[in-house]
């Protein structure tokens, strides 16, 4: 495929009962382009933790994902209330979600951690007031 | 051995089994959703008492064989005909999960 294939969402931050839902959506694609169930897995988790983020902490946003030839780009962008300090963000366990997402099984500090796991590069650009946005990269 | 094989035994009782044919390849526990994607493997059964609706989305991207509820948890139909729709086989035991895995362990 020389071409960039583009795969667009809108996250509903409303419902939370329907987050992965364009997660589930893309591994489905990714799958009918025969790529391998690895990556798949990689590039498919590492969108939901990020959808679910968005749903939990922005009240939604967007999520694109791009099938280049040797790479696959997953781009989520939100206009929550950013991330005041993205290092703390980053360590395993830390999270500011509340009691009702954490009786859901959520908000044990491991979203961030699991993207930049899953993927080969990752990225966050954040401004406090004005929104987050999560570049990451699986290569193939 | 297979979900299908896994569903002959009587302490597990399935729930919906859309893919019997799964194949199972070990185990893992949790119930921190996040937790279980970061570590859960491709053909595990995972076992679990958390029995919401993301259930089914983290069990669909983790790849896992089968989800099963310990200690008899149940599950809303909503959940239920969504893991039916999305091909995710659901069994329920009256064990806990450490007896559950154990014998799970024999089976294997």
């Amino acid at each position: 495929m020389s071409e960039v294939l583009n795969f667009h969402f809108n996250v509903d931050g409303n419902d939370f009962t329907s987050a992965g839902q364009a997660s589930i959506q893309i591994k489905k694609n990714l799958r009918r382009l025969g790529l391998d169930p690895e990556t798949i897995r990689r590039v498919s988790i590492a969108m939901y933790e990020g959808e679910i983020n968005m749903v939990i902490h922005a009240h939604g946003g967007e999520a694109d994902v791009n099938v280049y030839e040797d790479r696959i780009e997953i781009i989520l962008k939100d206009n929550g209330p950013g991330i005041e300090n993205i290092e703390q963000a980053m360590q395993e366990g830390f999270s500011t979600a509340h009691d009702q997402i954490r009786s859901l099984g959520f908000g044990a500090g491991m979203g961030l951690p699991n993207m930049k796991r899953y993927t080969d590069d990752m990225k966050i650009e954040s401004v406090v007031g004005v929104g987050t946005t999560v570049t990451m990269c699986v290569n193939l | 051995m297979t979900v299908y094989d896994l569903s002959k035994n009587s302490q597990f009782n399935v729930l919906t089994m859309p893919e019997p044919e799964r194949e199972i390849n070990g185990v893992y526990i949790g119930d921190l959703l996040s937790w279980v994607m970061g570590k859960a493997q491709y053909d595990n059964v995972w076992i679990t008492i958390m029995s919401n609706i993301n259930v089914i989305a983290v069990a669909s991207l983790s790849d896992v064989s089968c989800v099963l509820l310990a200690e008899d948890v149940t599950l809303d139909n909503e959940v239920l005909s969504t893991a039916k729709q999305k091909g995710i086989n659901i069994l329920s035991t009256p064990m806990s999960a450490y007896d559950a895995a154990i014998e799970l362990s024999g089976m294997i």
